[in-house]
C-alpha cells in the first residue's frame, strides 16, 4: 500500500517526538491540519503500514550504563540465515538482528547481531552462549567491540520529511 | 545493579523507581488515545503531568534520546545502510573528520578489527546510498563498504534499568 500525502504530513509532524501535553496527538493534529482522531487513526495505519517500527522511549543505553556494545558477526551459510536469525533474536541480550550482504574476499561474514551489556566480559559470555544455545559454535564468527562514538544522531531528510533512525 | 554502580553511571544517579518503571515500561510502546500520559499514569499509581514530567527529565539529563515514533527509513522511500572502512591508523582521526561532515551520515562508531570505521548513512532516496558513499571514497581516498540491511530477523529491544 502506498503512502499518501496524509500519511507523510503525519510522521513529519511528528518526527521530533511527541509533545508533553495532556493531549498530544491534538496538538500534532493542529500542526498537521488533522483533527486528533485523524491522527490517532493515521498513527495506527502507520505502525500497520511498517513505517513506524517503535513507539514509546528511546534510551541511550551507553548512559544508561551498557558501555560494552558489540557486533557480532557470522559466516551463515545461505540456507542457514533465516533459522539462525530467528534463534538470535530469542535471546534478550541480541538487540538487532539483520542479514546483510557478504563484501568478498574482504567481508565473508552475512549476519550480523548487536549484543550490549555492561562489561565486555559479560557479552563474550552472551555470545558464546548464543553459539551454543544455536547450536552454531563450528561457524567463523567475530565480535567487533566499539571504542570511540564519534557520532550518535538520526539523520535527517533534507526536505524536512520525517527523522530515520537506525538503532545501530 | 546495585546502588553504588548505578550512581557511577551520571544519567542513572538520582533516577528512583517511578522512572524506571517509565523507561522500562515505554519502550515497548506508548499508548495511542486521547490521554496517552493519564493512561500510563494510570497503570503506575500516578496522574498524567506527572508522568510528562518524568518524561522531560529523562530527556533532560540524557537518559532517553527520544520519545515518540521510530521510522522504517525504506518504507518512507529513502535509503539506509550500514557501511564500514579499513582506515589506516595514523588516518583515523582525519577520515573521522571528513566522514562525519556528509549529514547523510549517523551513529559512526569506531571498532576494534580491520574494518575500523562503521557508521550509517541515510537519505532522501535509495540511490542517495550508492552516490553518497562514492562522495565519501574522493573525499577519503578510502573504499567505503555498503552493507544494507536484506533480511531483519525479530527481537525484542529493551534495555532494563
Amino acid at each position: 500500500m502506498a503512502l499518501t500525502d496524509r500519511d507523510r504530513r503525519l510522521a513529519a509532524a511528528i518526527e521530533d517526538g511527541l509533545p508533553l501535553v495532556e493531549r498530544p496527538y491534538a496538538e500534532i493534529g493542529a500542526r498537521a491540519g488533522l483533527s486528533e482522531d485523524e491522527v490517532i487513526a493515521g498513527l495506527a495505519r502507520l505502525r500497520d503500514l511498517g513505517v513506524i517500527k517503535r513507539f514509546g522511549v528511546v534510551v541511550r543505553h551507553h548512559e544508561l550504563g551498557y558501555r560494552a556494545n558489540a557486533m557480532v558477526v557470522w559466516d551463515v551459510p545461505d540456507d542457514r540465515v533465516a533459522d539462525l536469525g530467528n534463534c538470535f533474536g530469542k535471546f534478550d541480550f541480541v538487540t538487532l538482528c539483520y542479514r546483510r550482504p557478504r563484501r568478498l574476499p574482504d567481508w565473508p561474514y552475512n549476519l550480523f547481531c548487536m549484543v550490549h551489556g555492561r562489561a565486555r566480559e559479560t557479552v563474550l559470555e552472551q555470545v558464546e552462549f548464543l553459539a551454543r544455545s544455536c547450536g552454531v559454535t563450528d561457524l567463523r564468527h567475530e565480535v567487533l567491540f566499539s571504542g570511540t562514538r564519534f557520532k550518535q544522531r538520526g539523520a535527517r531528510y533534507r526536505r524536512g520529511e520525517a527523522r530515520k533512525e537506525a538503532a545501530e | 545493579m546495585t546502588v553504588a554502580a548505578r550512581n557511577s553511571i551520571p544519567a542513572l544517579a538520582g533516577l528512583d523507581d517511578l522512572d524506571r518503571a517509565i523507561i522500562n515500561g515505554l519502550q515497548g510502546g506508548f499508548p495511542v488515545c486521547d490521554e496517552p500520559f493519564a493512561a500510563v499514569g494510570a497503570d503506575l499509581g500516578v496522574d498524567g503531568d506527572e508522568v510528562a514530567a518524568r518524561i522531560e527529565n529523562l530527556l533532560a539529563v540524557g537518559a532517553l534520546s527520544r520519545f515518540g515514533p521510530l521510522y522504517h527509513a525504506e518504507e518512507l522511500g529513502g535509503g539506509l545502510a550500514l557501511c564500514a572502512m579499513k582506515v589506516p591508523e595514523a588516518d583515523f582521526d582525519r577520515v573521522a573528520d571528513q566522514v562525519n561532515a556528509f549529514p547523510e551520515v549517523a551513529h559512526n562508531y569506531a571498532r576494534d578489527h580491520a574494518f575500523n570505521m562503521w557508521f550509517v548513512l541515510a537519505t532522501e532516496t535509495p540511490e542517495g546510498i550508492g552516490e553518497t558513499a562514492g562522495r565519501i571514497e574522493r573525499a577519503t581516498g578510502l573504499r567505503v563498504y555498503t552493507m544494507p540491511k536484506l533480511q531483519e530477523f525479530f527481537v525484542g529491544l529493551r534495555f532494563e534499568v
